[in-house]
C-alpha cells in the first residue's frame, strides 16, 4: 500500500525526519509512537503532501506508484485520507457539505453516518466552528467515512477526546479500516481479515486507541528517525515501564558503533 | 411654508452640494432625459438578455411567487402590478398625488433633502421610484420584488422609494438594480425612505448588477419604532466602477432591532465605498452590522459606524475581508462611538488572505486547489441571517453560487 523509501523532510530551513524507510502492506495497520516533538506529524503531513514539509530527498510510493511530487488533492484522489490534529475552521461550509465533497462521486449516506457518529446536529453547522476536541475528531472521522480512504492517516485520534466518546472514535476508525465488529459487517472474522485492503497509519501518544482499534505492527520515532518496530502492545508497555530511552538504546548503540 | 416648498428650498440650496465621500460626479456629462417613450408592457415581451439581466438580480418575469412586481427602465414605470391584497404599490409620485397627508408625514424624514446634490438632485425632479405601504397588522406572505434598470446609454436615473411597514405589518422585497448588458455609462441615484412602525418587521435584499462605467449613489435612511425589526442584505458581485453610500438606520422606539449585512466583491477597476451607519436613539436597541468584503484587484472601502445614544443599546459591527489579488485594496474603518454610559458596542475587524491550511484542508479531501479556494470563499460570503424569509436566503444563495471567481478576475 505505502512505501517509504530513504525520506527526508525539512520543515523550512530545519531538517525533521532522517532518512525513513517504512512500508505498509495491503490490509495493515500501524502505529507510530515517539516523544513530543520528534517528527511524528512531520511524517504524515508529508506522506498526504502538505506544502509545509519539504522532501530533501528520498521517495514516497502509494500502490506501487510514485507519488513523491504529487500534490494534495491528486494523493487524496488515490485513496489517501488524513485526519491532522488541529484542522482549521472553514466558515460558511457546513459539516454536511464537507462530508459531501468528501464522498466526490462516490456513495455515501451523510445522515446515517453522521447519527452514527452523533454528529446530526452538527451537520449544519460550519465546519469546525466552534467544535470541541471530541466533536472536531468525530467529525473528521464522518468525513473520512465518506471519503473512504484506502490508506488512512491518523494524527493522535484520542487527543482531546473524554472517556465516553473514545469508543465512539475507535468505532468511526474501525469502520473506514474495515475491522472490529460492525453491526453491518456480519460475516465471520477470518474471513473479514483475509478480504479487507484498507490500511492505516496511527500516532498515539497514550496507546488508548489501541484498546479499541486492533494494530499489527508498532514504530518508535526518535529525534526524527524511526528507531525500532515491534508488537504494539508490547512496545507500548515498554515504553510505559522503561520510558523511550530504553526503547532506543540499541540504535543508540548501532550509532556508537 | 408649506412641507413642499420647505423641501423645495432646501433641496435647491444643496444643488451643488458634494457629498462627503465618494468621486463627485459631474451630471453635465450625463444625459437628463430619456430618449422616447415606452410602452409599459408585460417583463416577459422585452428583449431577452434584459430579462437574464433582470433575473440575475432576483427579478423573475414569472411573478406567480411574488407579492408584487414593480419595474422601472429608466425614467418610465414599466410594471407596478399587485397581486396580493394586503399591500399597496404605486408610483411615488402618483401616491404623492393620492396622499398628501403622507406626503406630509413621510416624505424627505428619513432622509434630508439637502444631505448633498444627489438628494438634493432626486428632491427637485425624481424620476419615479416606488411606492410602497402595507396596512398594519397585514403580513405579505411572499416577497414584493422590484427591479431598477438603466437601459439607454449615459442616462442618469434618479428614484426616490418609499416604503412604510405600518404597525405590526411584515413584507419582504427583493430589490434589483442594473443596467441592459449592452450600457457602459450612466449614473443611478437611489434615495430610499424606509420607515418601519411598532412591531412591523421588513426584510429587504438588494442585489445590484452595473455597467462597466456606471456610478452608484444610492441615500438610505431607515426609521425603526418601538419593537420592529429591519433585516438588510446588500449583495454587489460584479464589476461597478463607482459605488458611495453610507445607509443610516436611526433606532428610535425601543427595542427596535436591526440587522444589516453587506456582501461585496470587488474585481480589478471597482471602487466601492460602502458604509453603514446605526444610530440607537432608544432603550434596549439593538444593531448588527455585518460585512463581508472581497477583493479581486478592486477597491473597497468599507466603513461603518455604531452610535449608542440611548441606555442598554447594544450593537456590533464586522468587517471582514479577503484580499485575493495584490492590487487590490480592503480599508476597513470601524467606527464605535457611545454617548450614554451603558451603551455595549463592539466590533471585530480582519483582512487578510485565504489561510493555505485551509485550502489543503480542502484539497486533502479531494478537491483540487481553484475547486477548495472557491468553497472557501462561498462560504467565506455566506452570512447566516437570523430570521430571513426562506424566500430571500434562497435568492442570495441563488445568486451566491452562481458567483464564480474566475469571473470575478
Amino acid at each position: 500500500m505505502l512505501k517509504l523509501e530513504n525520506l527526508s523532510i525539512a520543515i523550512g530551513d530545519k531538517q525533521i525526519l532522517h532518512d525513513i524507510n517504512l512500508e505498509i502492506k495491503d490490509g495493515e495497520v500501524h502505529v507510530l509512537f515517539g516523544p513530543n516533538g520528534t517528527g511524528k506529524s512531520t511524517l504524515i503531513g508529508a506522506i498526504m503532501g502538505f506544502s509545509r514539509f519539504k522532501i530533501l530527498s528520498g521517495k514516497i510510493y502509494f500502490k506501487g506508484e510514485d507519488v513523491t511530487d504529487l500534490p494534495v488533492d491528486e494523493r487524496a484522489r488515490r485513496g489517501i485520507g488524513v485526519m491532522i490534529q488541529r484542522p482549521p475552521t472553514v466558515k460558511g461550509l457546513s459539516v454536511r457539505q464537507m462530508t459531501e465533497i468528501c464522498a466526490g462521486g462516490k456513495a455515501a449516506d451523510v445522515a446515517k453516518l453522521a447519527e452514527k457518529m452523533h454528529l446530526t446536529n452538527f451537520l449544519d453547522r460550519s465546519v469546525n466552528e466552534g467544535f470541541s476536541g471530541g466533536e472536531i475528531k468525530r467529525s473528521e472521522l464522518l468525513q473520512l467515512m465518506a471519503q473512504q480512504p484506502d490508506l488512512l492517516l491518523l494524527d493522535e485520534p484520542e487527543s482531546g477526546v473524554d472517556l465516553e466518546n473514545i469508543a465512539l472514535v475507535g468505532a468511526g476508525v474501525n469502520h473506514i479500516l474495515e475491522r472490529g465488529f460492525d453491526g453491518d459487517q456480519p460475516a465471520p472474522l477470518a474471513k473479514r481479515r483475509a478480504g479487507r485492503k484498507k490500511s492505516g497509519l496511527i500516532i498515539t501518544h497514550t496507546g488508548h486507541i489501541l484498546r479499541y482499534v486492533p494494530a499489527d505492527v508498532a514504530h518508535i520515532m526518535y529525534n526524527g528517525s524511526l528507531s525500532c518496530s515491534g508488537n504494539p502492545q508490547e512496545m507500548l508497555e515498554c515504553i510505559g515501564n522503561e520510558g523511550y530511552e530504553h526503547c532506543i538504546q540499541c540504535r543508540v548503540q548501532e550509532a556508537k558503533a | 411654508m408649506t412641507k413642499r416648498q420647505d423641501v423645495q428650498a432646501k433641496a435647491a440650496a444643496a444643488l451643488e452640494k458634494k457629498a462627503r465621500y465618494g468621486a463627485d460626479i459631474d451630471f453635465s456629462h450625463y444625459v437628463e432625459e430619456q430618449q422616447g417613450v415606452r410602452q409599459a408592457a408585460d417583463p416577459a415581451s422585452l428583449p431577452e438578455k434584459q430579462r437574464e439581466t433582470m433575473a440575475s438580480v432576483g427579478f423573475e418575469a414569472d411573478a406567480s411567487d411574488r407579492a408584487a412586481s414593480f419595474m422601472q427602465i429608466d425614467h418610465q414605470v414599466m410594471q407596478c402590478q399587485v397581486q396580493q391584497e394586503a399591500l399597496e404599490l404605486l408610483s411615488t409620485s402618483e401616491a404623492a398625488k393620492k396622499y398628501p397627508e403622507l406626503v406630509e408625514k413621510y416624505w424627505w424624514r428619513a432622509m434630508a433633502p439637502d444631505a448633498d446634490k444627489y438628494t438634493a438632485r432626486t428632491a427637485t425632479h425624481a424620476e419615479q421610484g416606488y411606492f410602497i405601504r402595507v396596512r398594519a397588522g397585514q403580513k405579505v406572505t411572499c416577497p414584493l420584488q422590484a427591479c431598477m434598470f438603466i437601459s439607454q446609454e449615459g442616462l442618469i436615473q434618479d428614484v426616490h422609494n418609499i416604503i412604510i411597514v405600518e404597525p405590526g405589518a411584515e413584507l419582504d422585497i427583493i430589490s434589483g438594480c442594473a443596467t441592459d448588458p449592452d450600457v457602459k455609462e450612466g449614473v443611478h441615484i437611489g434615495v430610499s425612505e424606509i420607515y418601519i412602525e411598532k412591531d412591523a418587521k421588513l426584510s429587504f435584499t438588494m442585489i445590484h448588477r452595473w455597467g462597466e462605467k456606471v456610478s452608484v449613489r444610492p441615500r438610505t435612511g431607515t426609521i425603526v419604532e418601538e419593537n420592529g425589526v429591519y433585516l438588510s442584505n446588500y449583495i454587489c458581485l460584479e464589476k461597478a466602477t463607482d459605488v458611495q453610500m453610507d445607509p443610516t438606520t436611526y433606532l428610535v422606539g425601543k427595542g427596535a432591532v436591526a440587522r444589516i449585512n453587506s456582501i461585496v466583491v470587488a474585481p480589478e477597476g471597482s471602487n466601492l465605498d460602502i458604509g453603514g451607519r446605526a444610530i440607537m436613539d432608544a432603550e434596549n436597541t439593538r444593531a448588527e452590522l455585518i460585512a463581508r468584503t472581497i477583493s479581486t484587484g478592486g477597491q473597497i472601502l468599507n466603513r461603518g459606524h455604531l452610535l449608542g445614544r440611548a441606555p442598554n443599546s447594544k450593537a456590533h459591527l464586522e468587517c471582514n475581508g479577503l484580499l485575493l489579488n495584490p492590487k487590490g485594496v480592503i480599508h476597513a474603518i470601524p467606527e464605535l462611538e457611545a454617548r450614554t454610559d451603558n451603551a455595549e458596542l463592539s466590533h471585530e475587524a480582519a483582512v487578510g488572505k485565504i489561510a493555505p491550511d485551509e485550502i489543503e484542508y480542502l484539497m486533502a479531501r479531494g478537491l483540487s486547489e481553484e475547486e477548495a479556494t472557491a468553497t472557501i470563499v462561498r462560504g467565506f460570503l455566506k452570512v447566516n441571517i437570523e430570521g430571513l424569509p426562506e424566500a430571500l436566503a434562497a435568492e442570495i444563495d441563488k445568486t451566491l453560487n452562481a458567483f464564480s471567481l474566475n469571473k470575478g478576475m
